[in-house]
This record gives structure tokens, sequence and C-alpha cells, in this order.
């Protein structure tokens, strides 16, 4: 009885919110299998194989597959879980979607979004926006947990294959979901997950024109694009920007807030980053109490002389 | 169609959170409870699609303690035809409240379940994935756009980096994302007439349900504080702090 840990990618790349899985994982001292489930993925499964203290990885290769959906995936993990003590997965939308319908089937619930392992029963995990910190015993006999990738450190990959790959049967597609499309946004910026900069911009940005005023400084640094609720809200960038308690929760080196106020909300997705810089007006904003840096100064004036002092 | 609606209670958005002295939990003695802003969303969802003439009937459901009834009034009052309380005092667990949630549906003969996808108390995002387990059904999670299409519903998601949009068979079960709508307020008049509005009070053991303790809550503790940090005068002042003091550029 083993721990499966299963594998966020895009069919093509394996996603490095897996390796923060794997890694944490590692603190319940059983064997790891990682599941790979999508359309074409032979390329996940072998680098799933190099990651460090994984020893099997299970790949189900088929069209059923091929855009995550709930229905199918969880049907597959719910069948190999019930060889399982643990089923971990990232807290990606992906598995927040999928991972609950697993722990129903199992008749066990989830907990969500872990932030450390106590023990091998008990995990803290943020509850109120983070305003407080809960540790929790599971009593179920399977323990099916999403983890938050910005509080564990990333496994590290071997440079040859250290898992066994084995070919799992995919099940019957399910009729109860059809795909109809996707629009997911071409983008050479880092992910906001695996940032190490995110430059996020809020209300004070004014529309959505002014915005590109923070993609471009941005792009200068090589850094991620991030938004408040307001900026979100407003219009400015679409929802799978916002950080916050219902949106991404980040943890980046450097993080700089551009005419963000600093609602509890979003302060709940970007507190844990090592440095914030905030950059706002108005002098009270409540962004100021988190920010190791700030200065109150018209983000119109800044952006542009950062751009030009910046390399 | 015949739409139900779970709406839960949970400390008001705007409220501030203290953690009890023993650490035992949250206190919420004396604070301002509202409906879950989630929630507000899918009964805002819920009414328009019986304004559009798609939905024949609204239920609304909460699980909790007798004060979850203002919440279901609430959701009256925007446009619900009639509520169900489900008394219990053991809602930590959100298994349990899907089983009970799953129950009401197969006894109402539900075509279409909303929820929030989140609530702002226990920041869980399972119930509804869980309810549409047991009832081995469609889900259509994270949803910011609902249409019904040749009885079908086509649900548009929030997914990383951008949206996906799925065909569902009914029945189905949605949770609402912050773009799905904008719900709107109760009128005085409507206030006043879900007053009238039935409201059922059933138990886990008349739904047939037994509760079970999935986890058990070690401790609550606040979390850690960030140090004070400094306020710098200008941008050459910032660089040089990026640079050499946090060197993170």
């Amino acid at each position: 009885m083993a721990i499966l840990v299963t594998a966020e990618h895009d069919n093509h790349t394996l996603k490095q919110s897996t390796l923060n899985t794997v890694s944490a994982s590692t603190q319940l001292n059983d064997e790891i299998h990682v599941l790979v489930a999508g359309f074409n993925c032979q390329a996940v499964a072998e680098q799933a194989a190099k990651i460090t203290g994984v020893s099997k990885v299970l790949y189900a290769d088929s069209s059923v597959y091929e855009h995550q959906l709930a229905e199918n995936i969880a049907a597959l993990i719910t069948e190999l879980g019930n060889d399982y003590y643990y089923i971990l997965a990232p807290a990606t939308s992906n598995y927040k979607n999928i991972l609950p319908r697993v722990a129903a089937k199992l008749d066990v619930t989830q907990l969500s979004d872990i932030t450390a392992i106590v023990a091998n029963d008990t995990f803290e995990r943020p509850i109120y926006a983070g305003n407080a910190i809960a540790t929790v015993k599971s009593l179920d006999p399977v323990k099916v947990i999403t983890v938050r990738s910005s509080a564990f450190e990333e496994a590290a990959f071997s440079d040859s294959q250290n898992a066994e790959i084995i070919a799992v049967n995919a099940l019957p597609e399910t009729n109860l979901v059809a795909f109809v499309s996707e629009q997911v946004e071409q983008s050479d910026r880092p992910e906001l997950s695996n940032a190490n900069i995110i430059i996020s911009g809020g209300r004070g940005l004014g529309s959505s024109e002014n915005f590109a005023l923070i993609e471009q400084l941005a792009d200068q640094l090589g850094a991620a694009v991030g938004a408040s609720r307001a900026a979100v809200d407003s219009g400015f960038v679409p929802n799978d920007k916002q950080v916050g308690q219902t949106g991404k929760i980040v943890a980046p080196q450097l993080y700089i807030a551009v005419g963000i106020s600093g609602a509890i909300q979003h302060l709940a997705g970007m507190k844990d980053s090592k440095t914030i810089v905030a950059i706002n007006k108005d002098e009270e904003a409540p962004i100021f109490s988190v920010a190791d840096y700030g200065l109150v100064a018209d983000l119109f004036e800044v952006i542009p002389e950062l751009r030009e002092k910046l390399p | 169609m015949k739409i139900l609606v779970a709406v839960k209670r949970v400390i008001d958005y705007n409220a501030k959170v203290r953690v009890k002295p023993d650490n035992s939990d949250v206190d919420l003695a004396n604070i301002k409870m509202a409906m879950n802003p989630f929630c507000e969303i899918a009964v805002e969802e819920a009414v328009r699609l019986k304004e559009s003439g798609i939905a024949t009937e609204i239920v609304v459901a909460s699980i909790g303690e007798k004060p979850c009834q203002e919440q279901i009034r609430s959701a009256l009052a925007l446009g619900a035809d009639r509520g169900i309380h489900v008394e219990t005092e053991n809602t930590s667990d959100s298994l349990n409240v899907a089983k009970l949630l799953a129950k009401i549906a197969e006894r109402e003969q539900i075509d279409l379940i909303i929820l929030g996808k989140q609530a702002i108390d226990s920041d869980n995002n399972q119930t509804g994935q869980m309810l549409a387990a047991l009832l081995n059904c469609s889900q259509g999670t994270f949803a910011s756009k609902v249409c019904v299409e040749n009885e079908k519903l086509l649900v548009t998601r929030e997914i990383d980096g951008g949206l996906q949009t799925l065909s569902l068979t009914l029945p189905a079960v949605v949770t609402t994302d912050l773009r799905l709508n904008e719900p709107r307020y109760a009128a005085l008049p409507n206030i006043m007439k879900a007053k009238r509005k039935p409201l059922q009070v059933l138990t886990p053991d008349e739904l047939g349900v037994t509760l079970k303790q999935h986890t058990q809550l070690t401790s609550v503790a606040e979390p850690a504080k960030r140090e004070q940090g400094v306020m710098v005068n200008s941008v050459d002042e910032l660089i040089e702090k990026l640079k050499f003091e946090a060197k993170v550029i």
C-alpha cells in the first residue's frame, strides 16, 4: 500500500506542481507511484520516471483522457486508488475539479490544499482565506489530498529513468459529458503558479489598455502577470490571472503589487511570497502591511521609471 | 427543468476572522454571518434560468443549525420557490453535506444542481464535485457561462490558462465561479413575500443519511506574521533594495 501521486501535465510536459506534490509525498515515508493519464503523453510518463523518489509510473494513454474530464479521470483514479493509502494531487484547477470526485467514490473526505504534513494522518491547511491555519487529522482509511505547490520544495529529476513505467488500460468513456472546445492563452510568459517574479496589477491601473504597462514590465523582468479580483471584475484581465483566496495561490521570490489596495482575499493569495513590493498612491492601503518595500507614488510615473532603470 | 441550489451560511465577506485564545477553532461569536458569496451567484443563476423560461421550479437547500434558515429566506427573497433546511450540527465534512444534498436531489427529482465553487470559511472547493460523484452525474465546475441547448447543458469553465466548454448530460452539477453573473439585491416586497414561501425542515435521519466523522480538527492557529517592512522614497532606492538587500533581481 503505497502513495499515488497524480501528475499535472498538458500531454507534452510534466508541470512543476507535480514535483512539489512528489516532494510532499516523500514526507509520508512510503513507496511513491505517479499516475500519468492523458493522450499521446508518453513524453510525460518518461519525465515522471526520472523524478527522484518515484519508484513506479502508471501510464494510461487514451483519447478518453485527452481533455482531463473529471468524470473519466476520476473513475480511473478511483479504480487504481483501492491499492493505495494516500492519493495526492497538486491543488491545480484541474485536480480541484477531479479529486473530490475520487474521494466521494471512495467514501472518504478530501483534505484540500494542504501546506504542511504534521504526521502520517495529520495535515495543516489554511482556512478563512489564510487568516487561520487548521491542523486536521484524517480518520479515513484512504487519505485523499490536494497539495498547495508553493508550500513544498520541488522534487529533483535524476539523469536517467529510475522508475518502471507500467501501462494501464483506459476505462470505457463516460457518456455523461462531451468536450466542446478550449480557449487557452498562448503566452511566452512564465505561468503564475511557478514564476520566480510576479507583477500584479489592480484597480489602480484603470483600464485594460493601461494594464499593458504591467505586461511590459513583466516581460522586461521575465515575470508572470497577475491581478487582483478588482482588476478582473473591472474586465482588465481574464480571471485566470487572479491572485487570491479564490484564484491562484502564489509564493514567488519577488511579488510586485501595483495599484492593488490589498483586500484580505488578495493577501491570502500572495502573502507567502519571499519579497513583496507594494506600489500605491494611497499610503493607507492595507497592501503596505505585508510589503517588505513600500513606495507611495503614482504608478503611471513609477512603472516607466522602473522600465528605464531596471536591466 | 427543476433546479436545486445549495447555500451555506458563513462569516460575512468583510468580517475579521479571529482565532480563539485556546486555539480550538476560529471565534464566530457575535460575528456577522451571511450567505457565502459563491452561493449568491448560484442563486442568481438559477433565478435567471427561471426568468428565461428554462427552469420551472427552484428549490433552495441549506445544511446546518437553525440560523441557516436566514440564508434560505434570503435565497427565497431573490426568487427561489421553496426551501429545505436539513438541521444538523455536523457540517464540518463536505462528504456528509454532499450525501444529504444527493438525497434531496433524488427525492425531488432534480435536473440541475447549482452550488458555489467554494465556501469562504473552510475554503475546500469540493462539495459540488462530491455530489456529482454520489449521483453519478456530470459536473461543470468553476462555471463562467451556462446555457441550455438541445437538452444538454453547455458550461464554460475557468481552467488554468483559459476557458473550457463542456456539454453535460442532465442531471448535472454546476459550481459557480466569480464571473458567472452579478447577483441582484432582494427588493423589499420580495423579502416580505419570502417569509410566506414554504420552508421544510428535515433531519439527516429523515433523509436516510448516517453522518460519519471523517476528520478531526486538532487545532487552529494564527498564520505566521510577516516582519514589518520599510517604506522607500524613490524608484532608485527601491531598485537598490531589491538588488543588494533582498537580492531578488
